[in-house]
């Protein structure tokens, strides 16, 4: 892994995915002169806000050497549970209380995973499978499975919180929600976990070998409950957010996430085995994934080839590092 | 005097009614290195283990510093400063080679927050004290086997190692490799650290130590400074016979030929290679690394296509670059790299064996199990495979027991030839000796044998003939009942 000039690292996934996002914005500039402007920023941004906090959720387990698919159901689950508690019970609660409500939810169903992963040693995609399906079997039998309109003055306040309005020059608005703001902590908080503390670095330690971990005094356990617990507190910010910006908390929204989610820090080039990933590469992969979601229309591609679009994508964004690493392993062979 | 580093006695440790360990007992002093010698199976890994504390012994006394210690665990022998370098070095494939030295340290000393600062100075100060150099920020993945080694060395002293295990540690190295871990080696015992190697081949680690103990079935066999051992003895200590062995009897005058190659050619690797093997015979193929011995072996099963020459079996011309049809013309191939080439690791004992008779089992399209399986069996029973389960996975197995597994797979084919490439690499001693028997048994039913090995000994004690190859040709024929050992690596090397 050589730098070449200008220090850029042509190996790394980074690269490639910060390439593509300028070569997409170039294209889509030239097909549409308004592209270029605040409206079409504030809206990736806004559409990167719930997704963001989400794949920085997922970057930490594959980082740790797991896979979970069952944050989507967690932060679905949380945002409908949390909504529907704060009506019937404490509509008074402000929207930071809601949150740490949320966060508390969130918090104890990845205890479950947690518990079931590292308590009892189970494979962590077939168990976040399950539970992915019981999390949300559970809430559309026993909670409820009507969208609730009516959100508790809390959230509803939240969601009319802005960091940022103003006008364009041909008179349209743009605005960026303040949610933006509770992204960047969650980046800010992780990363500073991720490299500044022991922690961290035991959890890029057991991705990259959960036997040499353990020899060298490792609680795998307990990071990897750790892990679950913070994945399922994020997750749980994720869904109260993605419901007060709706204005509704629709049980069925989220779930069939996670794998565009999982799918944004892969082509950031974290690595499904473990051991990799950067959250500069993940927010790429997120701002990727969202422009495309965001802007295939404005090239006047039909938005069913959106799909199409996101697979090639992942495709050329992790093959093509991975066929350079191997060339490379090959000449140095 | 000051008291020992480590003071050992009686220490006992059955696993379910076995003795694994039976009244072990020796003392490690201060900077010195001692050999811990055993095959297989002889207690070296329970003897590790109870150091280390991950195993308690059921009887025994071990002091640390001349302070008897109760029982062990894991943070108390690394408090004491007792480090193991496993085989497989346990490091951090992912994580930089700073962060590797300085993990176990930091672990030990209860920090909570990451400083990259502290972490570059420790794992620097440390590869001082190694007297090497690496790159502080390079992936421990991309480093050489004895780079990883040397990163797993600085891990234990930066954690204050006062005496340092390390299990097998020349296996993987290169010669000019081990030269460097020797160096380090007394370096290290200059700076008062201890060493125990523990190992089944450790003639090339005698001329560090001070003190050797071997082991055989649990018991300390021999003790005693290094000087007073060399390679022979301690073979014959560890296996408990003399495995000097015989040259083969002679190949029946009348014997067929039974494979000739003519004019076999592959520019750049072998050129104009031709020989005739009779049945019964067992013929040697020896040359230095990079004399194109390794592509010959490989050519001769289809698996390297050469341009030229013909390859003959009873008389039938063989389709060269083809494995099958090469395994179809009787011709059976047991790679150098078993567990790569070899054997599916994962898959049991007895589907190893069977995997090469798929097609003579097959009934109309299904299979018979019972047949395939049963056969597999009968052969693993033939060859003395010693497994508790033939449903175990291949890679539960000792080195010389898969070994018998590859060959078993062959043999349940009735093949005419056999080619061996490196027959007893990564085997110890007695398995050596044992897959030797199975050779000489082999011939003497009439199956053709090539042995391709660099194991002067070896060859000597298996061949009729040996081919010497330099640069791709060979280029001498010698009678194996004739040569030395002495004579053949001269004759290699000049």
């Amino acid at each position: 892994m050589r730098p070449g000039r200008l220090g850029i690292d042509w190996t790394r996934n980074e690269t490639l995915v910060a390439l593509i996002i300028a070569g997409f914005c170039a294209v889509a500039a030239l097909s549409d002169p308004g592209f270029l402007s605040m409206a079409t920023l504030t809206d990736l941004l806004r559409g990167g806000i719930v997704m963001g906090i989400l794949a920085v959720a997922c970057l930490l387990v594959l980082i740790s050497g797991g896979i979970d698919v069952s944050f989507t159901a967690i932060a679905a689950v949380t945002m409908y549970s949390t909504a529907m508690m704060l009506n019937t019970l404490a509509p008074w609660v402000p929207w930071w209380g809601a949150f740490a409500v949320a966060m508390a939810i969130g918090a104890a169903l990845g205890a479950i995973n947690g518990i079931l992963i590292a308590g009892f040693g189970l494979p962590t995609l077939i168990v976040t499978l399950g539970t992915l399906s019981v999390f949300r079997g559970f809430m559309l039998t026993f909670i409820g499975q009507k969208q609730i309109t009516t959100l508790p003055p809390g959230m509803r306040e939240f969601g009319r919180m802005m960091m940022l309005r103003g006008t364009n020059a041909d008179g349209s608005f743009y605005s960026l929600h303040a949610a933006f703001l509770v992204t960047v902590l969650s980046v800010v908080v992780t990363w500073a976990i991720l490299h500044r503390t022991m922690l961290g670095r035991m959890i890029f330690a057991i991705g990259g070998s959960v036997e040499s971990a353990r020899r060298i005094g490792i609680n795998v356990a307990g990071v990897q409950f750790f892990v679950y617990v913070y994945v399922g507190m994020l997750a749980g910010l994720a869904g109260i957010i993605h419901a007060s910006m709706a204005r509704v908390a629709n049980p069925f929204d989220l779930v069939g996430l996670e794998l565009s989610v999982i799918a944004a820090v892969v082509l950031g080039g974290a690595r499904l085995a473990g051991g990799y990933g950067t959250l500069t590469g993940t927010m790429l992969g997120v701002a990727l994934i969202v422009l495309v979601r965001n802007s295939l229309v404005v090239l006047g591609i039909p938005a069913t080839w959106q799909f199409v679009a996101v697979g090639v994508l992942i495709l050329i964004g992790t093959g093509v590092p991975a066929w350079q690493a191997k060339r490379a392993a090959a000449r140095a062979a | 005097m000051p008291a020992d580093l480590i003071a050992m006695e009686g220490v006992t440790k059955t696993y379910a009614g076995i003795t694994a360990l039976a009244d072990v007992g020796f003392t490690i002093g201060a900077g010195e290195a001692v050999c811990l010698a055993g095959e297989n199976g002889s207690g070296k890994s329970t003897l590790i283990k109870i150091l280390a504390g991950v195993e308690r012994p059921d009887r025994g006394r071990i002091a640390f510093g001349g302070v008897e210690q109760g029982p062990l665990s894991p943070r108390l022998s690394a408090a004491a400063g007792v480090m193991v370098i496993f085989q497989d070095f346990s490091l951090f494939p992912n994580l930089s080679v700073a962060e590797n030295i300085a993990f176990s340290a930091g672990l030990a000393e209860g920090h909570r927050v990451y400083r990259r600062d502290r972490v570059q100075a420790l794992a620097k100060a440390t590869l001082a004290r190694v007297g090497v150099d690496l790159p502080l920020d390079a992936a421990v993945e991309t480093l050489s086997v004895a780079h990883k080694q040397l990163v797993a060395i600085a891990r234990a002293l930066a954690h204050d190692a006062r005496l340092i295990i390390m299990d097998e540690p020349t296996t993987a190295l290169t010669e000019r490799e081990v030269r460097a871990l020797l160096g380090i080696i007394r370096r290290l015992k200059a700076d008062g650290v201890a060493v125990l190697f523990v190992s089944h081949k450790l003639a090339e680690v005698l001329e560090v130590c001070e003190k050797v103990v071997v082991l055989r079935n649990g018991a300390k066999v021999a003790e005693g400074p290094a000087s007073e051992f060399d390679a022979a003895s301690l073979t014959r200590h560890m296996t408990g016979r003399d495995v000097a062995e015989k040259a083969p009897d002679p190949v029946a005058a009348n014997a067929p030929v039974l494979m000739t190659v003519a004019g076999l050619t592959k520019a750049g690797t072998f050129e104009d290679v031709r020989f005739s093997l009779r049945a019964g015979e067992v013929l040697g193929i020896s040359g230095l690394l990079g004399s194109g011995r390794t592509s010959l072996a490989k050519a001769l099963f289809g698996l390297v296509a050469p341009e030229q020459g013909t390859v003959t079996v009873d008389g039938m011309p063989v389709p060269l670059g083809d494995p099958l049809a090469a395994a179809r013309a009787g011709i059976g191939y047991v790679p150098e790299d078993r567990l790569t080439e070899g054997l599916f690791l994962m898959q049991s004992i007895a589907r190893n064996v069977a995997i090469g008779r798929l097609d003579a089992h097959s009934r109309g399209g299904t299979l018979d199990f019972g047949g395939l399986l049963g056969e597999a069996r009968d052969w693993l029973g033939r060859l003395r495979v010693k497994a508790a389960d033939v449903d175990a996975p291949v890679r539960s197995l000792s080195g010389g027991n898969q070994q018998r597994v590859v060959l078993a797979r062959w043999l349940a084919r009735s093949p005419r030839v056999l080619v061996l490439n490196g027959p007893s690499v990564g085997v110890d001693v007695g398995s050596k000796a044992d897959i030797h028997g199975i050779i000489r048994e082999l011939s003497a039913q009439g199956l053709g044998v090539i042995v391709i090995s660099d194991d002067l000994p070896e060859l000597l004690a298996t061949c009729h003939r040996i081919l010497v190859m330099k640069a791709g040709r060979i280029t001498e024929e010698i009678a194996g009942g004739t040569a030395t050992e002495a004579d053949l690596a001269h004759r290699l090397a000049s």
